[in-house]
């Protein structure tokens, strides 16, 4: 702390507020009385973020204006960038995992699919069935979870509080169901190439079939605070349209392609793990404004529910992860007694397992539209290149176009209905 | 709102990948290869046939690709033209995807294809700030996720993990300075290769093992 000086040319009246003032910030000279002018702008650049609360994370934004109408938006990106990519080179299979959750941190498991699916495809290995479920169920659970959060963040941008407060009551369940699973609230771990780490707890599968009976009546809830509500309809309606030929030439994809109108799921036209066994439907609407983006996923949530229902109906006792030594760890018990457990212990948890040369591209349908892992291996024990392909960077990159004459305040609506996190975007 | 019943329309996906690879390797100039690896349809051309070839298979109603998903590059250092372009497309109509895998080096720049999707514009700045891969004709070259003032290129295989220079705040000078990077221990590179699988030549063997390739080449 500077200590402060008494050489500036302070006037006997004057009242110093702050002591602490750094000599170079100090005035050199105190500011007198200037003749009142009247500037008028046409037009001026405005900095949005990368601090804003509506920037949902660090978004930095630099908006040029006519008065309150956007001429352009200019997102620049790239602040919570940790190269992810390059870390996951540089560390086996088994440890490039737990990147996955840190990058989008909204919905941590269906990232970790992406990558458990690239690897098991390399690998060429099929996972048990009660594997695929569990993962089908956890999946869900991630999708309730990030459409919670981003509605009512949505809403807390357009002014309304109350679905945040209610939303984080119901996503604290959600979380304990990842507690009791993996051991984690966020970052899960759970999803491993070659099944799941471990099975869930004997009493979880009632807990959630609970949860799965009384959810739908939250979200008529939730439905009753917003989608009849006179200001959320002036707030969202018309604003930001996309059409269907602008969401496919900029890559959209998941609510916001479904939104303007392109029936494209992934877990239906192209689906993985156990998607195929269940029945569920793919809301569709076809204004493509932010309000529609909204009902895609309130729709979104109780078709999440039916799939989780589904899920315990048909879920087995059995194993849930593959059962070959070379690629998932033996039981703790086992390791005290045989030799070779131990060995094939230290060999998973030090080596690693050699992945076949080759490369994939495989996606999922994460909550936010599709998540790609483009995996190349070398037949070594690391990765030689893993893209990851994220969401929210295609749909970050559209603002632009999206907002093009829209009102300032029409900013955060856009925005939040893109449903962007950064630790996705930046990687 | 309306709702898609619920049908299943992933069927016969690897017959038809086939024969467009066949098509694909058989009609068109510059296709070096077209080939099914892994389910997924794997196309390699050359810089000069990337922009006919993305039109064709965008704008033909046979294809119909509409979506570029994702575009990146991969660095193979021991190449001559040492970086893959690969470009991931998506046809929404069909339900189907293909890669197209274009080279080049540090020198070369590749044609930007902002012109047939703008969604590449922010994938070719990604790709050049990352390998710095140039494309002509994108007017937005600026670097995208590394930090304002960063000068290499840190996915190329030859970039440090840890870097070359550390940024910390300087209390005194009250800014942010630039250091080299100093690790309190050394970078931690193990090598995994044991003598039991992943060593093919032992030491003291290399003759005898040179002429067992050699059959094997000869044979293959």
């Amino acid at each position: 702390m500077t200590e402060f000086k008494t050489n500036a040319p302070l006037a006997p009246g004057d009242v110093l507020l702050k002591q602490d003032i750094p000599e170079t910030l100090l005035p050199d000279q105190l500011a007198t009385a200037e003749p009142r002018r009247i500037v008028e702008f046409d037009s001026h650049k405005l900095n949005f973020g990368p601090q804003h609360p509506s920037a949902h994370g660090v978004l930095r934004l630099v908006l040029e204006l006519e008065g309150e109408v956007v001429a352009r938006a200019d997102p620049h990106i790239g602040l919570l960038h940790r190269g992810t990519e390059k870390l996951i080179e540089y560390k086996n299979y088994h440890k490039a995992l737990p990147y996955f959750d840190r990058l989008d941190y909204a919905s941590p498991m269906c990232e970790e699919q992406a990558f458990a699916l690239a690897t098991e495809k390399l690998l060429g290995i099929d996972i048990p069935e009660r594997a695929k479920w569990l993962r089908v169920m956890f999946a869900e659970i991630t999708r309730v979870l990030n459409h919670i959060l981003n509605i009512t963040a949505m809403g807390l941008d357009c002014g309304a509080v109350t679905p945040a407060l209610w939303g984080y009551e119901e996503r604290e369940k959600l979380l304990e169901f990842y507690e009791a699973a993996s051991g984690a609230r966020f970052h899960a771990n759970y999803f491993r190439p070659g099944g799941v780490a471990r099975d869930i707890p004997t009493e979880l599968e009632d807990r959630i079939g609970v949860w799965a009976k009384e959810f739908p009546a939250w979200i008529n809830e939730l439905e009753g605070l917003l989608t009849e509500n006179r200001i959320w309809k002036q707030r969202t309606v018309g604003i930001g349209i996309f059409t269907t030929e602008q969401a496919l030439a900029w890559g959209f994809s998941g609510p916001c392609l479904r939104a303007s109108g392109v029936p494209w799921d992934l877990r239906r036209s192209q689906p993985y793990d156990n998607y195929h066994k269940v029945d569920f439907k793919v809301p569709v609407t076809r204004q493509g404004d932010c309000y529609d983006r909204y009902l895609v996923r309130i729709q979104e949530m109780r078709e999440s529910v039916k799939i989780i229902e589904q899920c315990l109906a048909q879920m087995q006792p059995g194993a849930v992860k593959v059962q070959d030594p070379k690629f998932s760890p033996p039981p703790r018990a086992e390791m005290k007694r045989s030799m070779e457990a131990l060995i094939h212990h230290f060999k998973l948890y030090s080596e690693g397992y050699h992945v076949p040369p080759g490369a994939t591209y495989t996606a999922v349908e994460s909550p936010k539209g599709e998540f790609g892992v483009y995996l190349v291996a070398d037949g070594s024990n690391r990765p030689y290149r893993c893209k990851i392909r994220p969401t929210g960077f295609a749909h970050l990159q559209a603002l632009d176009e999206m907002s093009r004459r829209a009102m300032l305040a029409d900013m955060v609506a856009v925005l939040g209905s893109l449903d962007l996190v950064f630790g996705e975007v930046d990687r | 709102m309306v709702e898609v019943p619920a049908t299943t329309q992933f069927s016969s996906l690897q017959g038809q990948l086939g024969a467009m690879a066949f098509t694909l390797a058989t009609t068109l100039p510059g296709i070096h290869s077209a080939a099914v690896e892994k389910d997924e349809l794997v196309v390699r051309t050359t810089r000069q046939q990337l922009l006919p070839l993305l039109t064709l298979l965008r704008d033909s109603p046979h294809y119909r690709f509409e979506q570029l998903m994702d575009l990146c590059g991969v660095d193979y250092p021991s190449r001559v033209e040492r970086f893959d372009v690969v470009y991931n497309l998506l046809s929404v109509s069909y339900n189907r995807r293909i890669r197209i895998i274009i080279t080049t080096d540090e020198n070369t720049p590749v044609p930007s294809v902002h012109q047939l999707w703008p969604s590449a514009t922010w994938w070719e700045r990604e790709c050049y700030d990352l390998f710095g891969v140039r494309f002509t004709g994108q007017p937005d070259m600026r670097r995208i996720l590394t930090d304002d003032g960063f000068e290499h290129f840190p996915l190329r295989k030859d970039f440090p993990l840890s870097g070359y220079e550390e940024v910390r705040y300087d209390v005194e000078k009250r800014q942010v300075v630039k250091e080299p990077v100093s690790l309190t221990q050394d970078f931690r590179d193990f090598d995994f290769v044991s003598p039991w699988e992943g060593m093919l030549t032992l030491p003291g063997d290399e003759k005898a093992h040179e002429v067992r390739q050699g059959i094997k080449r000869a044979r293959g």
